[in-house]
């Protein structure tokens, strides 16, 4: 076992770690953060996608000792200590962009990975940057309207054709 | 997943030294490397993390050439290659994002999968793989699926593209993994063309020689009109017929050309 030290959420945290730790495992089970998802645990779905160091990754497919020291993001930081949801998350409600709520953490910190770089992303960028990113209830319209309107957009409100 | 000893040096000779035990491997993105371990096709004892090491990062234009540090992210690839348009489309065409943030050029290369992208920008831009051993030629480094050149503890340390007058890369994607179900990098340089096709052939990424030949006469999509790709030895599965790869071969080098012109 090593011992661990990153930050996430913006709090210094440590545990003690085998080599093969996963990055998702370490938050799920030493942290508890359990709002990252593993749905595949095969680097297919995106369920587990974090922040490292301001860069989206699958957090199954990176070993806890390759984030040491990192500061690193999850979804239980989005929100405000209040609950109040981020913008993203907010448009997520207001656009049906969830059903089952699975896949959704991922799509969230994807969602802010793209609009950090893309402040008024296109819908087929919205699109394409979701491509590692499955989701099996929306069928991924709503999830689309979501961040184009959480981009500041005008988003038609019809439903989902 | 087995365990495994976990080392993260600072620099390449540490690396070497670390990768001289039996049952070592390097570890890059490990966006091949984890999902093959948890599925136990790889056991290593030990991995040894090249990400740390600022040597083997980065993209560095160089008079005609451009040079890419083996641990360099397909992202920054994307972003930074702009010496290499093609280059760089196909770096930013690889998987999605969170793969791109971590996977790279190195780890793509050294993997050698036959559906892989990064091996045709090598092959047909007749790039040198350098490690800290030796310089090996594009067409000595692929050996067949999954199999290169590099010798046991090996590691690439960089790789030089000779930067062509014009270049495309056209992948048809496999749209599950979004691999290339077949893929073919053009490259036009004064002295010749070269055409390198992925995803297609049981022995991993191959050059198209009549292709090479037609192109270097004239440079357009109807110098490829009468040529024909032979199905034999190429890849059947349930995505696609050896047939139908080889249809595909044509098609997207004249694609290829096209996007070049
Ligand atoms: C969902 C998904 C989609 C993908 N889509 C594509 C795609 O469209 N096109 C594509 O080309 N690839 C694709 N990939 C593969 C991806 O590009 C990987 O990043 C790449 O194949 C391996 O690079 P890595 O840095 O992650 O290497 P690792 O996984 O860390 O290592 C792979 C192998 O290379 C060895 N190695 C690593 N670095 C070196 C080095 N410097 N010297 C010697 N040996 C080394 C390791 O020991 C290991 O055996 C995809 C992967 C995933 C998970
Ligand atoms: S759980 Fe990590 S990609 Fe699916
Ligand atoms: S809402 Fe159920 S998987 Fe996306």
């Amino acid at each position: 076992m090593t011992k661990l030290t990153m930050t996430v959420n913006g709090r210094s945290v440590s545990g003690e770690v085998e080599g093969r730790t996963l990055l998702s495992t370490f938050l799920r089970e030493n942290l508890g953060l359990t709002g990252t998802h593993v749905g595949c645990d095969t680097s297919q779905c995106g369920a587990c996608t974090v922040h490292v160091n301001g860069l989206a990754v699958k957090s199954c497919t990176m070993f806890a000792q390759e984030a040491a020291g990192a500061d690193v993001a999850t979804i239980e930081g989005q929100a405000a200590a209040d609950g109040t949801l981020n913008r993203i998350q907010q448009a997520f409600q207001d656009y049906h962009g969830l059903q089952c709520g699975f896949c959704t953490p991922g799509m969230v910190m994807a969602a802010a990975a793209l609009l950090k770089d893309t402040p008024k992303p296109t819908e087929a960028e919205v699109r394409h940057h979701l491509e590692g990113n499955i989701c099996r209830c929306t069928g991924y319209h709503n999830i689309v309207r979501a961040i184009m309107a959480a981009s500041g957009q005008d988003v038609a409100p019809v439903a989902a054709e | 997943m087995y365990n495994f000893d976990f080392e993260q040096p600072a620099n390449i000779e540490e690396a070497v030294a670390a990768l001289k035990d039996e049952d070592a491997l390097a570890l890059s993105g490990g966006q091949t490397l984890i999902p093959s371990m948890k599925q136990r096709l790889n056991a290593p004892t030990k991995l040894v993390s090249l990400t740390a090491i600022d040597a083997l990062k980065g993209v560095c234009p160089d008079g005609g050439q451009i040079a890419i540090g083996a641990a360099t992210t397909h992202a920054t690839v994307a972003a930074e290659a702009t010496d290499y348009p093609a280059l760089a489309a196909l770096a930013g065409g690889i998987g999605d994002p969170a793969v791109r943030n971590r996977g790279t050029i190195g780890g793509s290369l050294a993997n050698n999968d036959p559906a892989a992208c990064y091996p045709a920008a090598v092959l047909a831009s007749g790039a040198t793989v350098v490690t800290n051993a030796r310089e090996i030629a594009a067409d000595a480094f692929f050996d067949g699926m999954f199999t290169t050149a590099l010798q046991e503890g090996e590691i690439i340390t960089d790789v030089r593209f000779p930067i062509p007058e014009k270049a495309s890369y056209q992948k048809f994607e496999q749209p599950a993994s979004r691999f290339a179900l077949t893929g073919v990098f053009v490259a036009k340089y004064r002295d010749g063309v070269r055409v390198a096709v992925t995803g297609a052939s049981e022995d991993g990424v191959m050059r198209w020689a009549e292709a090479e030949a037609a192109l270097g006469t004239t440079f357009s999509a109807a110098a490829l009109d009468d040529l024909s790709v032979s199905a034999d030895g190429l890849i059947h599965d349930l995505h696609g017929t050896p047939a139908y790869r080889a249809n595909l071969i044509k098609v997207l080098a004249q694609r290829a050309v096209e996007a070049a012109l």
